[in-house]
């Protein structure tokens, strides 16, 4: 495996923050979120639905809905300059050219009404200065690397024409048209088949080795993370709560939720029948969500601090990082406990 | 597995659905074959999965079962009677015992019942027309639904709540106790798990496990996610455009594939292992399933397959037996030579 610290660090996020004000109160979907991604680098965000995967790279983007979502704290470092201070014109610069994103739902990302030429040829022609000769020959050959037959003809078919996994592979070709540095793929296999997904994988790895564009791939899937990612980072209610490189994490978890999860998937060899891990009760509401550890009413380990304070990150290695009071000291866990019954004095 | 009895077969079913013109008389242009004519045998007490990609004619199979489409042509035989000539009132009957669960928690209960009303529904439509064993009272049937919901795991205090109120797991729990309200022999799975995150998955998965051993009910469990198939069932059918590829017992399967697509299938599905995953070696199908719109006269994986022959392609491959229990649509297991 590729060591990709001594690579450049071209995105970091730091300590990002994005509430959402909801009628209940404050939804605090991400719940301040760091880390840092290498050039060429997959990173992968793992966790369940409503853990704030999507929001953190929407954040990222600056996509977030607003009102009602605020990016309300942290910065996005990219290239030396920070995304959540750029004004819209320099945004505008950044968006689907240095860092681009594809979706879940090729059909919906797709303009229905306009043929592919046209939807390519724009995004080209906004970021670089082409004439549309130019940019339509560009189009054609991204169509090719993808692997879409025939690319002459079918650049000017409109979305319908094409299937569920055809589509995806115009999604990427578009990503990239412009060399992105990084591309975000939000749960990009998710509505396609197995056979299917494992094309869009393939490809996925082997364009963006090939551009040297890094990626952050959103997935519940831990067997595409296994396929895919350099370094692994899992969500929990907003917040990260263990990253790692890949390797180490699946043989070492270090988090109870990690282990659980890891745990809870039915793999193709294991016997079968056997019961199941499975994690108890269900993710937390994450509006006005108390001060503690957020997965101690499911945690098995759990200890008298988990409730009363949010576990610091203990650092196994420079690369694997968790946070869980299961890793601290005794004496850091009592001098927690006196700061927690201090301050509900 | 306990007993070897048959409890239900399913002889040459075929399920089209018509295509029209879309002009006022509805003048039929075409077909979509999503069930192509497939047979196979569900023994008591046995999980029997079915895995396939989208469109492959897995949801239909089932649906045809349940009578919930009349088959095109076909016999779904259930302790010897033939459900698609049976008349309303035996087909009332003979469904007590074939119950199904549907895959979106969201949709498959009506928003506007209690789980009180959604669970003692099926209890109080066989009640009304006196086809259980005697007239129930309505504590009895009240009892019963306590019952239920303690047997999947939820509060009985919360059955004059909405579905609204529930997270999606806890609504699978609420379509599990209906589906065992009225003591089914069998019960129809129709994707359960796909909708819920992991260790959702994980849970629902093992309540399904404990029902079987607890009360011994028949399943057919429908799942694309091959490692829940091949955790929960004894037997396995891959499905393709509306025929069976390969049947064979889950253990067997996953251990020694032999249709050529079942091998596809197994090598793109990934596992959460990163060792596993870099060193292996996938093989990778060309192409999209087709449209299932046309009349094939050879093999149904023709198009896609790694290993095709001209021989396949104007030749329908009929189930050769490939050893113990395991069955494969292929002509590469041909041992008379035909090819």
């Amino acid at each position: 495996m590729k060591d990709f610290d001594k690579e450049k660090v071209i995105l970091n996020v730091e300590g990002l923050q994005t509430y959402f004000k909801t009628d209940a109160g404050i939804l605090k979907a991400v719940d301040g979120v760091s880390f840092v991604v290498h050039e060429g680098e997959t990173v992968g965000l793992v966790g369940e639905s409503g853990c704030g995967k999507s929001v953190t790279n929407l954040s990222i983007m600056r996509l977030v809905p607003s009102p009602p979502g605020k990016t309300v704290g942290g910065k996005v470092i990219f290239d030396g300059k920070d995304i959540l201070q750029m004004s819209e014109k320099e945004l505008r610069n950044i968006r689907g050219n240095k860092i681009s994103m594809i979706f879940q739902d090729p059909m919906t990302s797709l303009n229905p009404f306009l043929k592919i030429s046209t939807q390519m040829i724009e995004t080209i022609r906004l970021h670089q200065d082409v004439t549309k000769k130019e940019a339509r020959e560009k189009a054609v050959e991204m169509l090719r690397l993808v692997g879409i037959p025939k690319p002459e003809q079918r650049i000017d078919c409109y979305p319908h024409q094409f299937s569920g996994g055809m589509r995806q592979r115009v999604m990427i070709a578009m990503a990239l048209s412009c060399h992105a540095k990084i591309l975000i793929a939000d749960e990009p296999t998710t509505a396609l088949d197995v056979t299917i997904q494992a094309q869009i994988l393939e490809l996925i790895k082997a364009l963006t080795e090939k551009f040297n564009t890094a990626v952050i791939l959103i997935t519940h899937d831990l067997g595409v993370v296994a396929g895919m990612c350099d370094k692994v980072c899992v969500m929990y209610a907003g917040r990260i709560v263990e990253s790692s490189p890949t390797e180490d994490l699946f043989e070492h978890p270090m988090h109870p939720y990690t282990e659980g999860l890891i745990a809870s998937v039915p793999k193709l060899d294991d016997g079968g029948k056997e019961k199941l891990f499975s994690i108890e009760g269900q993710p937390p509401n994450v509006i006005d969500l108390p001060p503690c550890c957020p997965f101690h009413p499911r945690c098995r380990k759990k200890m008298g601090i988990c409730q009363a304070m949010y576990p610091p990150v203990y650092h196994k290695d420079e690369k694997h990082h968790v946070a869980c009071w299961l890793y601290a000291s005794k004496e850091e866990i009592d001098n927690a406990l006196k700061e927690a019954r201090d301050v509900r004095k | 597995m306990s007993g070897n009895s048959t409890i239900l077969e399913v002889k040459d079913l075929y399920q089209h659905f018509p295509i029209d013109n879309g002009g006022i008389f509805k003048k039929q242009i075409g077909a979509i074959r999503a069930v192509d004519g497939i047979s196979f045998t569900v023994k008591k007490g046995e999980t029997l999965g079915i895995v396939g990609e989208s469109g492959c004619g897995k949801s239909t199979t089932v649906r045809s079962i349940a009578q919930l489409y009349k088959p095109t042509s076909g016999e779904v035989l259930f302790h010897g009677v033939d459900l698609c000539k049976a008349d309303k009132k035996t087909l009332l009957k003979e469904r007590r015992n074939i119950q199904m669960i549907f895959q979106d928690p969201y949709a498959s209960l009506d928003p506007r019942m209690t789980v009180r009303t959604i669970i003692s529904e099926p209890l109080n439509i066989y009640n009304r027309r006196g086809l259980l064993d005697h007239k129930w009272t309505k504590d009895e049937i009240e009892d019963r639904v306590e019952e239920l919901m303690e047997k999947v795991g939820l509060n009985k205090l919360y059955k004059n709540r909405y579905p609204h109120e529930f997270s999606g797991g806890q609504r699978q729990r609420i379509g599990i106790a209906r589906a065992l309200a009225l003591n089914p022999e069998i019960i129809l799975a129709d994707e359960p798990v796909s909708a819920l995150d992991v260790s959702i998955q994980a849970q629902i998965l093992n309540l399904i496990i404990d029902l079987q051993k607890e009360m011994g009910i028949t399943f057919i469990f429908i799942a694309h996610d091959l490692g829940v198939i091949q955790h929960i069932s004894s037997r396995v059918i891959v499905m393709y455009l509306g025929k069976i590829m390969e049947i064979s017992t889950s253990e067997e399967l996953y251990k020694n594939p032999k249709h050529p697509y079942t091998e596809a299938l197994l090598s793109a599905a990934p596992v959460p292992d990163p060792k596993v995953e870099r060193n292996r070696k996938r093989i990778v199908l060309e192409g999209d399933v087709p449209s299932p719109d046309k009349e094939r006269h050879g093999c149904y994986f023709y198009d896609r397959c790694p290993h095709k022959m001209e021989f396949c392609s104007c030749n329908i491959p009929p189930m050769f037996k490939a050893g113990e229990n395991h069955e494969v649509a292929c002509w590469l297991y041909d041992k008379e030579g035909h090819n």
